[in-house]
């Protein structure tokens, strides 16, 4: 369970003075879902998922996730969310082996535990050709199974994933895809962030739309389609954050920002 | 704090860089072969020029020789002088380095010394040339024994003893005891090459650990996971130390063993004038007894140790700022000078310690360092030094932390 109250975050630039990413955003995701955050590049996705993860301290709002407040109890929220973004990196002289089982460790796991995960993951993953090989002479394939297991070996409540697949190739993004379903049918709560429409028509059981720091529209697809008098999913997001012209200034406010 | 979190992550960052080679090559290959370079490769060669220089016959041309055969005859003689013909162009010939020196003998010079006359003797030679040098300085020997004799003829003619011109001797009595000797000489030289170690040992990991964690996008992985940054950096920060240490260690130990293979390479011939060459020379002179002392390096490797650790967080710190691993070198690199300036101020002769200067940070170490390697302990100033070193290395530990904590900087872009 993932609940967002009333999010605000605010960054100081020197040039553009303050800068405010998360403007009131209040969410929530429900285990067995998954909630699709959609939004244009520099909407505020990222941030709102960092602000979840507890990356960043919002700031003002609350997030409660798998029942611990992200403000007082960050490391207790840490420990029950897996978290999977294009940002997150593995470490290339690390084998894939040595990887998934030190983020076992900083969870907390005892070794014996670590291992019996590592080999379930591993299986499921079909990654044991490539377990003792370092990181570094990964495909990207190789890349997101491993990083998979790194984020499922402590077994979290929660899986935040930001845009992860984002410059994957079409077959490693399909099993991404495949993947995020299972995690919801196995009870977990998801959020997923992306710009791609397809993936939320296809993935996502609840959408938010963010535009500009705001979540300006939200619900099943269904209820979306019903309430913008449109099928396709671009055209309900290009209605929710006020037509064209809006994205299109956006998009070129974007752009002159160095 | 969580110790059993802080030990996951060292061992980890450990694995990592020993798996790294930028930094095993600046912990490990850098700190084992500088000193036996330095010491065989630079002394090897000074030894070897200077022996040649010396041992070489000095080519003379006498100015003049017409009238003095008696004196050039002497010369001749002097198997260490070769007599070049008289020629008009000597000083040509002296900046060419086919002639090391030209003497100038005064007309009727031979006859003057019998007379009783003043007269000049000119001796031409070329300023900051080795083997001119040593050049001149034959040929004045040559010429201010042959002063002597004439003295002492002079005086024997007149009946008068050689007492007359010698009212006293002048003896040289050194009180200092040898380690002391040793000490002035490679005291400075010692912290010097230790605190630039200790600064590049901890150098490659610290970029290593932060900047490039965050250009290879490894970094938001790690602080996804439940571990409070404090032990992270805890964690990383132990890695720089280590690193750091056993850079110091690695060339205390080589120093150790290049020394003693130094003295018996080297021997008591060794008159190099660089400052490894002369504490060879040193050791040879002295005797057999390890002329530093090892209680003055037990000394050094204390109080170098929160030096590293100020170093450690400090690196630390500021290449967490950056974004990447260029970005984070560009910062350090310039920090470099900033580490050696107070470490050659120390080296100089002439700079003491005193308790303004105890207070300040790297140049205290390499003064105290001095003092401590020729077996002077000035044990309020050692505290002030360790104490104030302490509260350094405190401050950037907590400012290490601090930059962790700091989301503007670990999300920098």
């Amino acid at each position: 369970m993932i609940e967002a109250r009333s999010l605000t975050k605010t960054f100081k630039d020197k040039k553009r003075g303050v800068i405010t990413a998360v403007n009131d955003v209040s969410f929530t995701c429900r285990p067995g879902q998954i909630y699709g955050l959609l939004g244009a590049n520099g909407a505020g996705k990222t941030t709102t998922l960092r602000l979840l993860a507890t990356l960043l301290q919002p700031t003002s709002g609350v997030v409660r996730l798998a029942g611990f407040d992200a403000a007082t109890e960050a490391n207790q929220v840490r420990a029950h969310v897996g978290f999977l973004a294009a940002s997150t990196a593995l470490y290339g002289r690390l084998t894939a082996r040595e990887m998934i089982t030190y983020f076992g460790r900083l969870n907390g796991l005892a070794d014996a535990t670590i291992k019996e995960r590592l080999n379930r993951l591993a299986a499921e993953l079909d990654m044991r050709d490539f377990l003792d090989r370092r990181c570094e002479k990964f495909s990207t394939g190789m890349k997101q199974k491993t990083s998979i297991a790194r984020t499922l070996i402590h077994d979290p409540a929660v899986m935040i994933f930001d845009e992860p697949t984002l410059g994957l190739d079409v077959m490693t993004a399909r099993s991404i895809v495949k993947f995020v379903r299972d995690c919801r049918n196995r009870g977990k709560t998801v959020i997923y962030s992306t710009h791609v429409m397809s993936e939320v028509e296809r993935l996502c059981d609840v959408v938010g739309i963010i535009h500009d720091g705001r979540l300006v529209a939200e619900g099943t697809l269904a209820e979306l389609q019903q309430r913008f008098g449109e099928t396709d999913m671009e055209e309900i997001f290009v209605k929710a954050v006020g037509g064209e012209a809006v994205l299109a200034a956006a998009l070129k406010n974007q752009e002159t920002i160095p | 704090m969580n110790w059993q979190n802080i030990l996951t992550v060292y061992l980890k960052e450990l694995k990592d860089s020993l798996r790294d080679r930028r930094t095993l090559i600046s912990m490990i290959v850098v700190p084992t072969l500088i000193m036996p370079i330095i010491m065989f490769g630079v002394g090897t060669i000074m030894t070897k020029i200077m022996k040649q220089a010396q041992s070489e016959t000095v080519s003379v041309m006498i100015l003049g020789a017409a009238d003095s055969p008696g004196v050039v005859a002497t010369l001749k003689a002097d198997r260490k002088f070769r007599l070049v013909p008289e020629s008009a162009d000597y000083q040509q010939l002296i900046s060419d380095k086919k002639v090391r020196v030209a003497v100038a003998l005064p007309a009727g010079f031979e006859a003057g010394l019998k007379s009783g006359e003043v007269q000049t003797v000119s001796l031409y030679y070329y300023e900051g040339e080795l083997k001119s040098g040593f050049g001149l300085k034959a040929v004045q020997d040559f010429f201010t024994s042959l002063k002597e004799k004439t003295i002492e003829t002079r005086l024997a003619d007149r009946g008068l003893p050689a007492a007359v011109i010698k009212p006293f001797v002048i003896r040289k009595q050194n009180v200092a005891p040898p380690e002391k000797v040793g000490g002035n000489a490679i005291g400075g030289f010692i912290p010097y090459l230790i605190i630039i170690l200790c600064f590049t040992g901890a150098m490659y990991p610290a970029m290593d650990l932060t900047a490039g964690e965050k250009e290879r996008g490894t970094m938001e992985t790690l602080l996804c996971s439940p571990v409070h940054r404090i032990n992270i950096v805890v964690g990383k920060f132990l890695m720089v130390l280590t690193a750091s240490l056993t850079t110091v260690l690695l060339s205390i130990v080589s120093m150790g063993v290049s020394a003693a293979i130094g003295v018996m390479y080297f021997g008591g011939t060794a008159t190099s004038q660089s400052a490894t060459a002369a504490m060879v020379g040193k050791a040879a002179e002295g005797s057999s007894i390890p002329l530093i002392d090892p209680v003055g390096l037990i000394g050094v490797a204390t109080l170098v140790l929160p030096v590293a650790v100020f170093f450690a967080a400090m690196l630390l710190a500021i290449s967490l700022f950056a974004k990447s691993y260029k970005e984070a070198q560009s910062y350090i690199s310039p920090l470099i000078v900033v580490v050696i300036m107070p470490a050659v101020i120390g080296m100089l002769p002439g700079v003491e310690l005193n308790a303004k200067l105890a207070l300040v940070p790297i140049l205290n170490l390499s003064l105290v360092c001095k003092e401590m390697l020729s077996g002077v302990w000035h044990w309020p100033y050692i505290a002030l030094i360790f104490g104030s070193s302490c509260l350094y290395a405190a401050i950037a530990l907590g400012f290490a932390v601090k930059m962790f904590n700091r989301e503007d900087v670990i999300f920098r872009a």
